[in-house]
């Protein structure tokens, strides 16, 4: 059986198992007569996420969330480059990081969102601020770090063919600071998303242009078990898919170029 | 316009001082005095830690001499430049972003300004020049340590520097392929006339690759004396057996003194 097994195509095994947990789920669902308010069967859940698309209230749901997150990402990241060029460049930047990310990052960032709430009101605004904050650390966390262990002796040989300044920083640096500042990016992607996530729901029914956490909220307002659940469904399909979006671009970057190993 | 009896390095009385991470300054290279002649291949050698890259790498204008003075092609050296091309003993002096040729023609484009098409062109005579031309396309990371170096060689000497300054480019190589490389070294030598600064701890290899050897001692390095070993070429010959026991001797004596193991002598 262990040999047959190993033996299938990868994508083949993984389907088979989600198809097995979704029976499990279904057969529960259809055995137990538990009731529908509190677990929705892989059908009906299907039914509803169906539903919703068509009627564009995912759609817009999910849309709203992606915006959100992508705003705030960029700001974090462009935050966190900027902050990690100084760290590099100088030794006050460098003990400006270490303080600023050791008081921040332990801190969740969604314990600031009652704090953005006073600062922005119940706009997207405020979910943007908690997500840059959320991401800001980890790019320049990682991109200080990818920066400072450029191997010396690839810096010797960028000079020695008379690179300087910012030519050196495009030409070379970046490229050899890659694989952290992709870590970072991936670290940084992960605590946004579940920050944008839980900021909608804090934010419930308040919020006009509604994310996946808002549609969540609002669904268990109205006791509508299914689509809590076909919510949770788009989040994480969502996850994976940016997930196998970072592993495609690293496989033909980084792990290409033997600088990082496939995950 | 420099003259042909100008050396194209010449070094006074340069001392080279480094600090170390607890802020100590140590002298690394005390009172080195030498010239290197254009065309020849002058080789450093020395017990490992004594200074000998850190004459190349102020050679090469990473580190400013502290007193004494060096000069390439006349002037006082520079900042560095492709006119000094390297060849680090670390395979990731490769850019493993950049396929073999790309590296190549990477550094013609910024270092030469030459258009692509004519960097294309010169990059595959040198992976020719190397024979890894096979191994163009391929990232530095799928080489074999061997193919490495070669491709750090084609770069190097596609940039047509005046100078070849190599720090113990084959010391993380396997016998066979030092050899190897050491062989084609002296070829692509012979042919191209390079001139090439060459550092090194292993005697055979600074008595076959050198015209001149340049001993030196440890801590600070100090210049022992300046061996001509221009007419050994054959390892086999007498002359050679001669010159390798002298070296020895140059080498090992001052390690005895400092009651260390013999660490040259390989």
């Amino acid at each position: 059986m262990g040999s047959l097994w190993i033996r299938l195509p990868v994508a083949l095994r993984y389907t088979l198992l989600v198809i097995a947990v979704l029976l499990v789920w279904q057969g529960y669902v259809s055995i137990s007569h538990v009731q529908k308010l509190l677990v929705a069967s892989p059908i009906d859940v299907a039914h509803s996420l169906v539903a919703d698309f068509q009627s564009g209230q995912l759609t817009k749901a999910t849309w709203n969330t992606l915006q959100t997150l992508l705003e705030g990402m960029a700001i974090g990241a462009i935050c966190g480059f900027v902050l990690a060029s100084f760290a590099v460049f100088s030794r006050i930047g460098h003990d400006l990081l270490t303080v600023l990310s050791s008081i921040f990052n332990p801190l969740p960032s969604i314990a600031i969102l009652p704090l953005a709430m006073i600062w922005f009101g119940l706009r997207p605004e405020s979910i943007v601020f908690v997500v840059a904050l959320a991401t800001i650390w980890p790019v320049a966390i990682n991109t200080d770090t990818g920066f400072r262990t450029i191997s010396n002796t690839t810096q010797l040989a960028a000079r020695n063919l008379g690179l300087r300044g910012w030519r050196l920083v495009i030409g070379v640096l970046l490229p050899a600071a890659l694989p952290s500042i992709s870590t970072g990016l991936k670290a940084s992607w992960a605590f946004g998303w579940r920050t944008v996530v839980a900021a909608e729901l804090i934010f419930g029914v308040a919020g006009s242009a509604g994310g996946l956490g808002w549609y969540i909220n609002n669904a268990r307002y109205y006791l509508q078990t299914s689509n809590i659940f076909a919510g949770l469904v788009v989040i994480s399909v969502l996850g994976i898919l940016v997930e196998s979006i970072f592993g495609l671009v690293e496989r033909h970057t980084v792990v290409k170029w033997g600088m990082k190993r496939a995950a | 316009m420099i003259s042909s009896t100008t050396p194209l390095v010449s070094a006074t009385g340069v001392s080279i001082d480094y600090i170390d991470a607890g802020g100590r300054r140590t002298t690394a290279v005390e009172d080195a005095s030498f010239n290197v002649q254009c065309g020849e291949t002058f080789v450093m050698i020395g017990p490992s830690g004594c200074g000998k890259t850190t004459l190349l790498k102020a050679i090469a204008g990473f580190l400013r001499p502290a007193r004494g003075m060096l000069l390439v092609e006349g002037q006082p050296a520079r900042e560095p430049g492709p006119d000094r091309a390297v060849v680090f003993q670390d395979f990731d002096q490769l850019f493993a972003w950049r396929t073999v040729r790309d590296n190549v023609v990477y550094a013609l484009r910024v270092a030469r300004k030459m258009p692509s098409g004519a960097a294309g062109k010169k990059a595959d005579e040198m992976l020719a020049l190397v024979d890894i031309a096979r191994a163009a396309h391929r990232y530095p990371h799928e080489l074999s340590g061997g193919m490495k170096q070669r491709a750090a060689i084609a770069r190097a000497l596609a940039l047509e520097p005046s100078m070849l300054l190599m720090d113990e480019p084959f010391g993380a190589l396997d016998a066979i392929t030092r050899n190897q490389l050491q062989i084609e070294l002296k070829g692509i030598h012979e042919r191209t006339g390079v001139t090439i600064v060459l550092v090194t701890h292993s005697i055979q290899e600074a008595i076959y690759l050198g015209d001149r050897v340049m001993v030196m001692s440890s801590f600070p390095a100090r210049v022992r004396e300046i061996v001509d070993t221009r007419d050994a070429t054959d390892i086999e010959s007498t002359h050679f057996a001669e010159l390798t026991g002298r070296l020895r001797a140059l080498l090992v004596h001052r390690e005895e003194q400092l009651d260390q193991p013999d660490r040259a002598a390989l």
